[in-house]
């Protein structure tokens, strides 16, 4: 061998680099990928880039073996006639064939009713564009992945304090002194997460973890805080309890930045019984809270104008206005967290009365003596003028551990209220906002009201996902039934702001509330890890009525690899891999922005797509095109654009919007931001500024962002935002409010149906509540004791990395881990082969002992488990062998219960589905039963246009590994 | 001499892996690859790792560690796989202290991977020749990167800064600094092998609240009492 100094000047080949986005997973890091004679040689942290300032992670460093992987998806597919669906039985058609399809397909439907045809995707990054396309072709039934991933988060907190965690907002971890994470959350903003926690350690700030498992991130935290699964509100309100019993709360904060100390009416009979009081005063009308309330004042002991000049209201007490009974919110706060004592809490949560309270005393105490003050002069909406920007240095973080359970919404909205009452929103060290939010609780957009939205061959009267106020805002017809086919903004799920994908093929397979003809899924599994009750959903896919006919007649999917779901579909669309399109991360989806100002970001090609792959951007242009929807086409019926990178260049919200995908240098010249009108230089510049903009808000914009009349005048005049009016944080929540009073029949204009009336009392509570998870009151928790949960390992992305011929070897097969308590009291060993059952459903697996998980609590890795011959592996391969599903165990729909034959098993207020709710016992397997998982499905087969078998050996050396291994 | 190493921070490593893949990334087409992996889409995938992580669990519940390790070559100052060598092939710089193997002159007989107390060599079992980690030794001597680039692909990727790379016989680089200072250790130090790589120890945050901090004059609750009102007598009424 060569010195290896005197080798490097001998690096072979010819050497390019290009800076564009990851997409390993949802985190978005720049990367720079450098390429050895056009194959991939290394990809490493793009430094000069904000989000993770050079530095990767085990998938982002794995990007090689995504972009070179035997699942690669090459061809437009069509099932050969004849061919059963689910069999893989294919034929390679043309692009144009597969347009032909779809164009007279979907026209068809378009012109007849747009609602038979569904657009579901996956994390795609994409819903500016794919909402858009649903939007305009008509249809209602549009959803992204959301509403099975997080969006119990989402409403939770944007319900109350206008923004949320990962894309809307985070900790502060620069400036605070206490860190407070519950439940998983390894998922959700990784890179910079990590990069922010380990700097936050080594400064010496505290991090406490509250989790069933100590794993991930919990590993590094000073304390371990196991908790059962699904208790985190009772937690949150208990600490509550202890915080205000103690006075620890932030009493100016919640005075002048919340309804805390506004009178809300209580009188009996009054039809606006536990609404804010309102005066005469005149207001605007407009999508936010208007300013007509009043305060209990302390001089004069009476009511008195929110926020009147040298007015000091009480935040407690019980008063009468106008001979009626009124409470501040916060003693309506006070009240409600009365019963919840650490000592309650203590049996829900498993977590000792002493700990609770230290936990309280530690929040509280730092938060109110250890206060930031830096030296940034700003100007509240109400013209008051401020020396400084002040913070509490406690920061919290939260993803999924706490929005996958049907009481997550009420769980947020605790963690909400406890955020709130110790002062921490969009201030120094706590949590902060990222752009566009905060936006008005609820932001603007709404979805149609009525079936009247939704008309042939014209798009939809409205959002296809928004944000319902009040119950006039619901999709529902006359009788209070659903026009979309997920469910979503229905009385049974009245808040499901991201949809409820997880319902869609059992409810478009029994046709309830109406069947459907075409359902299309981009870069979503389906068929395997994204659905809940997997096995029957892969019957429902392939059954067929008394005509012979499947029950959901046309699926085509779109995806880049050879995933479970492509087996089920008739046509198959092939496409792009990350490194090899364009991508606009934009403004009008969900932005990488920071916490200092708004941030977008793109990806360019690096290398040529393989084989026919198209991104899925491109065939939504065309197809839009060919369908002549009017965002794609001119008045007279021509092609609008030529492509996506074209479409993004050229498009505006609006003729002469200015507003676009794409925010950074904007004008004619590239001289404009946010607004402004197209620059067909637009990606070039983009490239050469590491394919991300990034516009820092001057320092006294960066803070108090919901009350800041700069900023907000500011995001006013760029078109982030419709009204500079304040954004006072709903601890009480009137949205709430207004859905009880109709199930209460107290309020005039529209009802729940009698059936769903007590759910909805129930669970719209102003206030936060605990309750138990649904499906723990439905079960027999008897029968089945334990809980069962998923983590996110951080070197997989769901489903994605199988294929991944180095991350596979990080997790080949994945085992149930439990406390050695479990396998004594059942009667089983480290290792050994057991049962998982639910009352839904049983699966085989692996045993592993583990310290680290409260003794209530069985565990897996997410989707390590594979069906056997899917994502390019050998049928034999570990993952399908002796990797398992938990999905199997989960049911997507309720027990029949009072509410409803088939509700879905899911939040009763955003329909999040309720992945952490499952109930199950375990027990040894037969000696005699096989060393596999089971459910075992027959191994799927490779389709036309995937690679053959891969060797024995791989041996990836950039520049000669295709060459060497004979691949396209 | 120069002595470079890695030191590992355990008190911030979260185990997420970016070490291990980066590394492979970077070496399998480097000088020291391929990096060959055997069954890669089959069932028992096995490749060649330089660095990998390993999960362990300390204590027992509810007192428990989980502890995430991340191993590789620790380039010893006396590394005891070079003199069992037979034809020279595992040989330590003189340069900057970096352990390598000359593949050209590895035999595969495995000797070294037996003296290696660490198991941290790996045999390639197609090309048959020992593998272990170069410290990047095609990136740090690499003149033609810009300085700050010049350090291993596992200590650019680390998302958490959980490793430090530097001179540790240079008692001001910021790998000894961060020995002295938080307590660095070596991995089984009575092999006499001095491993250059050492490993920073957990290390915990604690908050001290005692009980008169929770009483406070200006507590909040006190301002909810109501006003003093003018009501009933006063002296000013009822004295002579």
């Amino acid at each position: 061998m060569l010195d290896p100094v005197l080798q490097v000047e001998s690096e072979p080949g010819r050497k390019e680099v290009k800076n564009t986005t990851c997409y390993m997973c949802a985190c978005r890091c720049g990367i720079r990928v450098t390429l050895r004679d056009g194959e991939v040689r290394h990809i490493e942290g793009n430094p000069d880039h904000p989000l993770n300032k050079g530095v990767i992670c085990a998938k982002g460093a794995s990007g090689i073996m995504k972009q070179y992987s035997p699942a690669r998806l090459t061809r437009p597919l069509l099932r050969r006639p004849g061919g059963e669906r689910g069999a893989s039985q294919f034929d390679e058609i043309s692009w144009d064939q597969a347009f032909e399809v779809m164009a007279e397909r979907l026209s068809r439907l378009r012109a007849e009713d747009p609602k038979k045809f569904a657009l579901f995707t996956g994390r795609d990054q994409m819903q500016a564009l794919t909402g858009m396309f649903a939007k305009q072709f008509g249809t209602p039934n549009y959803a992204a992945h959301g509403g099975f991933c997080s969006v119990n988060m989402a409403a939770g907190l944007i319900y109350t304090i206008g923004g949320s965690f990962w894309e809307f907002g985070g900790p502060d971890l620069d400036r605070a002194k206490l860190f407070v994470m519950i439940g998983t959350a390894e998922d959700h903003h990784s890179n910079p997460l990590k990069v922010a926690i380990a700097k936050f350690k080594r400064r010496g700030g505290r991090f406490i973890s509250i989790n069933p498992v100590r794993t991930g991130y919990s590993a590094i935290a000073d304390e371990w805080v196991p908790i059962k699964p699904g208790t985190d509100g009772a937690l949150m309100l208990a600490i509550t309890h202890e915080i205000i019993k103690q006075g620890l709360y932030d009493r100016e904060f919640l005075v002048h930045y919340t309804n805390a100390a506004e009178l809300i009416d209580l009188g009996e009979s009054s039809a606006d019984y536990g609404m804010f009081i309102r005066t005469d005063k005149p207001v605007e009308e407009g999508c936010f809270d208007p300013q007509n309330k009043l305060w209990w004042d302390r001089k004069t002991n009476g009511p008195v104008d929110v926020r009147c000049e040298g007015c000091d209201p009480f935040l407690l007490g019980s008063y009468e206005v106008a001979g009626r009974p009124v409470k501040t919110a916060f003693q309506m706060l006070k009240e409600r967290v009365e019963e919840y004592t650490p000592a309650w809490a203590a049996g829900i949560t498993g977590i000792p009365v002493e700990t609770i309270e230290r936990l309280a005393h530690e929040m509280g105490v730092t938060a109110r003596d250890q206060k930031i003050e830096l030296p940034i002069q700003w100007t509240d909406v109400w013209g008051r003028e401020h020396e400084s920007v002040s913070g509490s240095p406690v920061a919290f973080h939260a993803m999924r551990g706490l929005a996958a359970h049907s009481n997550g919404f009420q769980t947020i909205r605790a963690l909400g209220v406890l955020m709130t009452i110790l002062g921490t929103i969009d201030r120094p060290g706590g949590f902060r906002h990222k752009a566009p939010f905060p936006r008005p609780i609820p932001p603007c957009p709404k979805p149609p009201n009525g079936p009247d939205g939704v008309q042939p061959n014209t798009p939809l009267d409205g959002m296809p996902l928004g944000w319902p106020a009040d119950p006039d805002d619901l999709f529902v017809d006359d009788d209070g039934n659903p026009v979309r086919l997920d469910k979503a903004f229905s009385w049974e799920y009245p808040l499901s702001v991201h949809g409820l994908m997880h319902n869609v093929i059992t409810n478009a397979w029994r046709g309830d509330p109406y069947k459907i003809d075409t359902l299309l899924l981009f870069m979503a599994n389906m068929a395997w890890n994204s659905s809940m009750n997997t096995v029957k959903v892969r019957e429902m896919l392939v059954d067929k009525d008394d005509n012979g006919e499947y029950k959901i007649p046309f699926i085509i999917v779109a995806d880049a690899f050879q995933s479970e779901t492509v087996a089920f579909a008739d046509l198959v669309l092939p496409d792009t891999t990350y490194l090899e399109r364009h991508d606009a991360l934009s403004m009008l989806d969900r932005p990488i922005s920071e916490f200092d100002g708004p941030c977008d970001s793109v990806r360019v090609p690096v290398v040529p797509p393989k084989g026919d792959c198209k991104p899925f951007q491109d065939v939504l242009i065309e197809l839009g095109t060919r369908l002549g929807l009017p965002a794609f086409v001119t008045e007279s019926g021509a092609r609008k654009f030529r492509d996506y990178p074209d479409f993004v260049v050229n498009f505006e919200t609006s003729p002469g919007s200015g507003i676009g995908f794409l925010s950074g240098w904007r004008g004619k010249g590239g001289e404009k931001f946010l607004k402004g009108e197209p620059n067909p230089r637009q990606w070039e510049m983009y490239a050469k500024n590491n394919c991300v903009f990034h516009y820092q808000l001057p320092k006294s914009y960066q803070y108090m962002r919901n009350w800041n009349k700069g900023y907000l005048e500011w995001a006013r005049a760029h078109g982030m935002t419709r009204y500079a009016e304040p954004i006072n944080v709903h601890l009480y929540s009137e949205v709430l409010q207004k859905f009880r009073l109709a199930a209460q029949g107290r309020r005039p204009g529209r009802r729940p149906p009698r059936h769903l009336a007590k759910r909805i009392e129930t669970y719209f509570d102003p206030l936060p509540f605990y309750h138990e998870p649904l499906e723990s009151e439905l079960v027999d928790t008897h029968e089945f004791p334990l809980n069962a949960l998923t983590q996110r390992p951080m070197a997989m992305y769901h489903s994605w990395d199988s294929q991944n011929a180095w991350l596979r070897q990080i997790h080949t097969h994945n085992f149930l881990f439990m406390s050695p308590q479990v396998g004594a009291a059942n009667g089983f060993e480290d290792g050994d082969w057991i049962w998982v059952e639910s009352p839904h459903g049983k699966v085989r697996c692996m045993a592993r002992f583990s310290e680290s998980v409260e003794p209530g609590t069985v565990w897996t890795w997410n989707a390590i488990g594979k069906a056997a011959g899917a994502w390019g592996l050998q049928p034999k391969a570990n993952e399908s062998q002796k990797g398992f599903l938990l999905n199997h165990v989960i049911a997507e729909e309720l027990p029949p219960n009072e509410a409803g034959e088939h509700l879905s098993n899911s939040d009763p207020v955003t329909g999040q589905a309720a992945w952490f709710d499952v109930r199950v016992k375990v027990y040894k397997a037969d000696d005699a039963e096989p060393r596999t998982t089971f459910p075992q499905f027959p191994a799927q087969r490779r389709v036309p246009g995937q690679e053959g078998r891969r060797g024995r050996w791989q041996a990836y050396f950039a520049g000669l590994f295709r060459r060497k291994a004979g691949i396209e | 001499m120069t002595q470079l190493a890695l030191v590992i921070d355990l008190n911030v490593c979260v185990g997420c892996h970016a070490c291990v893949t980066s590394c492979k990334e970077w070496n399998t087409s480097g000088w020291a690859g391929p990096m060959v992996d055997q069954r890669p889409y089959d069932v028992d995938p096995s490749g060649t790792f330089f660095n990998r992580v390993q999960m362990f669990e300390v204590g027992e519940y509810p007192n428990t560690e989980t502890v995430h390790f991340p191993k590789s070559c620790l380039h010893c100052e006396e590394p005891p796989c070079v003199p069992v060598c037979p034809t020279g092939a595992s040989y330590k710089r003189e340069d900057n202290g970096v352990v390598l193997v000359d593949y050209d002159k590895c035999i595969g007989c495995k000797y070294c991977a037996w003296a290696c107390p660490y198991g941290v060599r790996e045999l390639d079992e197609q090309q048959k020749v020992m593998k272990k980690c170069t410290l990047c030794i095609d990136r740090i001597t690499d003149q033609s990167l810009p300085e700050n680039e010049r350090q291993p692909a596992c200590v650019l990727a680390c998302p958490t800064s959980a490793r430090l790379y530097g001179d540790v016989h240079d008692p001001n680089s910021e790998a000894s600094i961060a020995i002295h200072e938080n307590g660095g250790y070596q991995l089984m130090p009575e092999w006499g092998t001095q491993p250059a790589n050492h490993y920073l120890p957990r290390r915990k945050t604690r908050i001290q609240i005692f009980d008169d901090e929770l009483e406070r004059a200006d507590n909040p609750l006190t301002k909810e009492a109501p006003l003093p009102a003018a009501e009933g007598d006063t002296l000013d009424d009822v004295s002579y």
